[in-house]
């Protein structure tokens, strides 16, 4: 079994169907990743596909500010997604909420919901960025199979002061209460 | 015997042959959107990786249906193999495709139902016509045994052109392909979120997949039947009818289900091969 099981392993690494959810962003991000499906930049040579459907997808590509009304939405869309899975966080208002920082309907980030393995920055990321973002998914997928070197840490552009809530990949992101935004004192 | 260990023998070729048939189709189709496309084994890779992911289930019943349209498919392929009966071929095949809408509708889930709904619209249009072809097949070898038909010296496809043209509706709508392809939505994978796919995931996706990989071997087989007395015509058959297939698919919008149902395939398809039938009967 060692043998399919290797297969099995090279094999997630070649085929990483994406689903793409728009937390309400201006659709800037939102046309740039759907312009890395067309034939100028053709990401189906990696064997990307759209999926469209969380329950077929590995990586989870999130857009746009995340607020109280769809963080529920963000989490399930995470939930129905099989393991072994990975999300990439795209846009500065994903990231952190970009312009409405700390406003009082915006949580800071998709990172407060979700564990975020990957961060594009940008307003909006060229398409270039956005499939560099996937291709590290796939390396943070292939460290957690034990086939390669764990990737760097990743910090948010601009929140590198290493707040322990701001890093990456940390377990314990889901369960501090995204309800509440963190810096909202005044 | 002999038949049974070559039938099985092909029964394990098979999905390589649709696995690498699906891999092609998926490059012709980028060359013909003028992408680079992705790798010839693509399909192996996708297969591969859904075998190995968590398996996520709404219900016991899902399972149950991938497992029997997987069945169903590698059954229907066997009798085909082995030269068997060309009824009960065409039960066993109806078999696997009411069981993908039994799956579908066992969940709440909207897309799978607007897809499963869609998905029986699509058999009632694409069966009749494959029972019509099998029909033309009896009236020309004297039985349904599939076997009977290398007995003959001449081509069906000589015989039976209208049948032919009219087995390739049937095909496009069973291989999802674009302008019949309302249940699934294979390429449009946002409007339905695949339709009567929708709630499959991980292991069980793949067994759905390899099961339409050995239903498109299967409909690629009867075609070939057409030329059965060269192997070049036989390759000829095959080539040209999936070549056509790719383009159709690229160059169409898809239809709704009343043109579908309706207009091409019950009046098209079936008026071709009721005058197949009629010119059979009285030639």
């Amino acid at each position: 079994m060692g043998f399919v099981d290797n297969m099995i392993k090279r094999s997630r690494l070649k085929s990483p169907w994406i689903v793409h959810f728009d937390c309400g962003s201006c659709n800037g991000c939102d046309i740039e990743v759907l312009a890395c499906l067309t034939p100028m930049y053709d990401v189906e040579r990696f064997g990307v596909v759209n999926a469209g459907n969380p329950k077929h997808a590995d990586v989870l590509l999130v857009t746009g500010t995340v607020n109280h009304r769809n963080r529920h939405v963000l989490k399930q869309i995470y939930e129905q997604m099989p393991s072994p899975k990975a999300v990439v966080s795209i846009g500065a208002c994903n990231l952190s909420g970009g312009v409405f920082k700390d406003t009082y309907n915006v949580l800071n980030g998709a990172h407060t919901i979700i564990p975020v393995d990957v961060y594009v920055p940008g307003c909006p990321p060229k398409p270039e960025a956005i499939i560099d973002g996937v291709v590290q998914a796939l390396g943070v997928l292939k460290a957690k199979m034990g086939l390669g070197p764990q990737p760097a840490p990743t910090y948010m552009p601009g929140d590198a002061d290493g707040t322990p809530d701001m890093t990456p990949n940390a377990d314990s992101a889901p369960e501090q209460n995204p309800g509440t935004p963190q810096q909202n004192a005044g | 015997m002999l038949t049974i260990f070559s039938a099985i023998g092909g029964l394990i070729l098979a999905p390589l042959a649709g696995g690498l048939l699906t891999g092609l189709d998926r490059r012709i189709t980028a060359r013909l959107q003028s992408r680079i496309g992705p790798p010839l084994l693509q399909p192996f890779y996708d297969i591969l990786k859904l075998l190995g992911k968590e398996p996520l289930t709404t219900n016991a019943w899902l399972v149950f249906s991938a497992y029997i349209t997987l069945i169903s498919s590698a059954l229907a392929l066997l009798i085909f193999f082995m030269g068997g009966d060309l009824l009960l071929l065409f039960f066993v095949l109806t078999v696997g495709a009411v069981f993908q809408v039994v799956g579908a509708v066992c969940v709440p889930s909207p897309y799978s139902n607007v897809g499963a709904q869609r998905e029986l619209l699509l058999m009632l249009a694409y069966e009749p016509i494959l029972i019509l072809v099998f029909v033309g097949f009896a009236m020309c070898t004297g039985s349904f045994s599939i076997a009977a038909v290398f007995h003959l010296e001449q081509p069906l496809l000589l015989k039976m052109p209208l049948l032919f043209l009219a087995l390739g509706y049937a095909l496009t709508i069973k291989l999802r392909k674009s302008p019949f392809d309302i249940a699934a939505s294979h390429h449009g994978h946002q409007e339905l979120v695949r339709g009567v796919q929708t709630e499959y995931s991980g292991p069980y996706l793949a067994l759905i997949e390899v099961a339409h990989w050995l239903d498109l071997i299967l409909i690629l087989g009867l075609c070939a039947m057409f030329w059965h007395t060269s192997f070049v015509g036989m390759a000829v058959l095959v080539g040209a009818s999936l070549f056509t297939e790719i383009l159709i698919d690229n160059i169409t919008a898809r239809l709704t289900w009343q043109w579908m149902v309706q207009k091409k395939s019950l009046l098209l398809g079936m008026g071709l091969a009721l005058v197949n039938l009629l010119w059979l009967y009285v030639a």
